[in-house]
């Protein structure tokens, strides 16, 4: 089978690569681009481990085929961070132990800067319903809303 | 040491040194690697629970383009008999059989080959083209069931352990065991209470978010390395080398970082065979199970029966307790009935007890540890318990505990006299909690119980080095499943004197650092720990000798305080003290670099108790139980790094809260899992809890330096029966069986 050719943007830079139509954005991303980042912990949907931003929407590499990258703008954990350092999501995480393991953390840093993207001020119930997407069986989640809510606060009130 | 000291460091709550790499997606996981040349390996599963493997025909798919390797059982060698290590129970040679099924499948999902292809797909298509020829058997999948003389033999050569005569017939019971004291007869016709009840827990899986993966590279002398994802990287070495009849020296592990384990990732599944299919394939091959092969086909824990009867007198003074515990194996010998039978009645003094315990072979996947294997469910059943006794006596049900706690110089159901313990402790700050007497809202309901586990010791190595600059780089052996090098690095900070960003710690592969028993137990602040503070000790030492020829003084008047060396009083030396840098600057002219070094077989880890209140509403529409409030009160002994312990209680308790609430497995009549998904199988996630209070109490361990009990377990057991207890009080009928799932607590409000 002759695979497919896909231009597409990872972290505002332009790749391009070959896949075959039935392999998903997370395995190309993964095996292909070598951005491991992102992780796969059920490849169905149902764990948010490789919560990515498509155009600034929130989806599961897992549930997009690497065609449909096409022209679009793909946002991984890689790209979270800037030259100035860490983003806030990512420095509150650690200050606040918001992951032991690590391996949900990806996923739901994505998931959190979607989440105040559009809600710079969200509530608690607001932040566990906008993360209820994602599985994190180390923390029981209390650590990491708190990273969220402290970050908002940020936000909401620039030092 | 371990009392009254001012600690600088112990107990804060620094940023893990591994950190920033794992909020950016640089830490690399079990299946974050790839090796160039690498091929991918696959397994086949069995698509029957219990069946007679007649033929296994593998030629169509060797002829494959593509495919390098293709193993069934017949490939590996006859392992031998022997007990596996770490904390999941078992024989190397189920173990073996467990990998790679030889004559028989025992479960749904039981590999029965293995191919290695040039891409998952063709690995796919090799799969597919295998041929195994089964001769299908009844299946047994119930442990009541499983226990009578008349049902299906997993194992017809396995004849009950432990009893007094040996069984003439075989039996899925691989082994019994008692606990007793006392009179149980007379303690009961003393009672003047007397509750008992039976109560059933269905098998449930750990859940940690990464799928077990690996990579294999096996060169033409048949050294292979291998990478993966471990709780324990020398144990899997030696299990790998057992299972293939292989020198451990010729066998490298490497911990990747590790996404979960709770246990789960104490033994081996993929790795032997990984192994072996690179060295037929002569190239490195990556294996990484589907979720739905991580349900199916590693080890979740028992499901049980357990029977518990408890008597009382007026006052609450417990005067009998007799337990009887069913537990499911899965495949093979090793379900952890022994640590369930032993802490049942462990928070309680108790003149009059008796316990029998059952291993029980099912047509289920072989359990593996889960953390605290094997007491949440025989806990379960106690709390449960003495929850109704309470309320038949009228009394406030910590009041009970307390009347019955456990203290220092106890004896333990299951043998040594307690050391000081904090089970009394955590029940006075239960109590004390405003937690425990704000008011309900309408319809709410309250509970509460007691958690506890032994916590291990165990072997442990570590190293300490001094960079030329005085910085300190700690290695050692047990791979970080929680942020354990941050409290490694808290434990050599304060044991050197020097800030905790001077310090980094890093975990040595099985060439590069002494051998180190598993990260489980609960043993890696404690044991781990230790061995890093006596590594410190040991470079404090060679310091003070270092100090000492450079001022012509004894060794023995030179002490370090604060990092560094100074004279001790009354020592005429007109010197400048000398710090952990300008020792590590000069060291060089002082007899070289500086390594510190220790190893142990840890005694006396701590045992910790644990106190859980759970507040509950119950819609009494569609049987959903919704959790308003959780608080988690435990013994850490000393917390050294204090939001990791609590994020150990919180973590433990979700996992507890999920358990009593939804996690189970379904079986089909034929034995195939039926919610092997995360859609299914259903853990909480962020919008079924609330935040978890917690209450860390520290009643040191006199056998730490620090006073570190551990605190990893403790944490699963408390909740299942607080959360049944407080569904008993919102809705005032008593359900024994979990998970309190909607249909379970709908059918009984419509009952």
């Amino acid at each position: 089978m002759s695979k497919i050719q896909v231009t597409t943007s990872v972290n505002g830079e332009e790749v391009e690569f070959l896949c075959e139509a039935q392999q998903t954005l997370l395995d190309v991303l993964r095996e292909t681009l070598g951005r491991t980042g992102t992780k796969e912990g059920c490849a169905t949907g149902d764990c948010g481990a490789c919560s990515v931003l498509v155009d600034d929407r929130l989806i599961c590499a897992c549930l997009m085929l690497a065609v449909e990258a096409g022209g679009h703008e793909i946002t991984t954990i890689e790209g979270i961070a800037t030259d100035e350092g860490l983003h806030p999501i990512q420095q509150k995480f650690l200050e606040h132990a918001a992951l032991q393991c690590g391996i949900c953390t990806p996923g739901l840093i994505v998931a959190t800067k979607s989440l105040l993207d559009r809600h710079p001020n969200p509530d608690e119930t607001t932040i566990r319903y906008w993360l209820a997407g994602n599985l994190c069986r180390c923390t029981g989640y209390d650590k990491i809303v708190r990273a969220v809510q402290d970050v908002a606060r940020d936000l909401a009130h620039p030092a | 040491m371990a009392e009254a000291v001012d600690f600088k460091v112990i107990g804060t709550s620094p940023v893990r040194p591994d950190g920033v790499d794992k909020v950016t997606g640089r830490a690399q996981y079990g299946a974050d690697l790839n090796l160039p040349n690498m091929i991918y390996g696959r397994v086949l599963r069995s698509p029957h629970a219990h069946a007679r493997i007649k033929r296994v025909d593998t030629s169509k798919a060797r002829a494959i383009p593509g495919v390098y390797a293709v193993v069934s059982g017949a490939d590996f060698p006859q392992a031998q008999h022997g007990e596996i290590g770490g904390e999941g129970g078992g024989d190397i040679s189920d173990l073996a059989k467990n990998i790679m099924a030889r004559d028989k499948v025992l479960y749904h999902g039981h590999a029965v080959a293995a191919v290695a292809a040039r891409s998952q797909q063709v690995a796919e298509q090799a799969l597919a083209a295998i041929e195994v020829e089964y001769e299908v058997l009844k299946p047994v999948l119930d442990v009541l069931e499983a226990m009578q003389p008349e049902a299906p033999l997993l194992d017809d050569k396995l004849f009950t352990k432990n009893l007094p005569e040996k069984p003439e017939k075989p039996s899925n019971i691989a082994a019994v065991m008692q606990l007793a004291r006392g009179n149980v007869d007379q303690g009961f016709e003393q009672a003047d209470v007397i509750v008992e009840g039976e109560y059933r827990i269905p098998m449930a899986h750990q859940g940690y978010i990464e799928p077990h993966a690996c990579i294999a590279n096996t060169n033409e002398a048949g050294q292979s390395t291998v990478w993966c994802c471990t709780q324990g990287h020398f144990e899997f070495r030696a299990m790998t080398a057992k299972v293939l009849n292989m020198n451990v020296a010729d066998l490298k592990f490497i911990a990747s970082e590790i996404g979960g384990g709770f246990g789960g990732k104490t033994v081996v599944y993929l790795e032997p065979v990984a192994v072996l299919l690179s060295r037929k394939a002569r190239r490195p091959v990556k294996m990484m199970m589907s979720r739905e092969e991580v349900f199916r086909a590693t080890g979740p824990t028992s499901g049980t029966v357990c029977r518990v009867k408890v008597g009382a007198k007026k006052d609450g003074t417990l005067t009998a307790a007799k337990a009887w515990l069913a537990y499911e194996a899965g495949a093979y010998a090793g379900a952890p009935m022994g640590p369930g039978a032993m802490s049942i009645f462990a928070p309680y003094a108790l003149e009059n007890f008796k316990v029998e315990a059952f291993d029980v072979l099912v047509n289920k996947p072989k359990v593996a540890a889960y953390r605290a294997p094997g007491a949440p469910q025989s806990m379960h059943a106690m709390e449960c318990a003495l929850d109704e006794l309470a309320r038949k006596l009228n009394m406030d049900p910590l009041d009970l505990r307390m009347k019955n706690a456990a203290d220092e110089g106890t004896q333990a159901p299951y043998g040594p006299k307690f050391p000081v313990i904090g089970l009394k402790a955590c029940l006075n700050a239960a109590k004390a909690h405003p937690n425990y007497t704000k008011a309900l809202p309408e319809g709410a309901g309250r509970g509460v119980a007691v958690g506890f586990w032994f916590n291990v010791g165990m072997q442990s190595s570590a190293e300490v080095h001094i960079n030329e600059n005085g910085t300190v780089t700690v290695v050692e052996g047990n791979p970080d499943i929680g942020g354990s090098r941050a409290s490694m690095c808290l434990m050599a900070a304060e044991t050197l004197g020097v800030p905790y960003e001077q310090v980094r710690a890093l975990i040595g592969d099985t060439e590069s650092t002494g051998f180190s028993n598993v990260t489980g137990g609960s043993r890696t602040t404690f044991a781990t720990g230790m061995a890093v503070v006596r590594a410190c000790e040991d470079i404090i030492a060679q310091c003070r000798a270092r100090a000492a020829a450079t001022w012509g003084v004894d060794d023995d008047q030179v002490l370090w305080e604060d990092g560094q060396a100074i004279p001790a009083p009354g020592v005429n030396a007109d010197v400048k003290p000398l710090t952990l840098a300008d020792i590590a600057a000069n060291a060089a002219k002082t007899g070289g670099p500086l390594l510190g070094r220790a190893s142990l077989n840890a005694q006396g880890a701590g045992a910790s108790f644990s106190v859980n209140i759970a507040d509950v509403q119950v819609d009494r529409d569609t049987g959903k139980v919704d959790v308003l409030s959780f608080t988690a009160i435990q013994d850490a002994g000393r917390a050294i790094h204090k939001a990791y312990v609590e994020g150990q209680m919180q973590g433990g308790a979700a996992q507890g809260i999920g358990w009593a609430l939804n996690e189970e497995y379904i079986f089909n009549a034929d034995g195939v899992m039926e919610n092997a998904g995360f859609l299914d199988y259903r853990m909480p996630v962020a919008s079924d809890l609330p935040m978890i209070d917690t209450h860390i109490v520290e009643v040191p361990n006199p056998s730490h330096p620090y006073g570190v009990r551990g605190v990893g377990e403790t944490p699963i057991v408390a909740p299942l029966a607080a959360m049944a207890n407080a569904v008993r009080d919102a809705i005032g009928i008593r359900i024994n069986d979990l998970p309190l799932s909607p249909p379970r607590v709908l059918a009984v409000l419509d009952a």
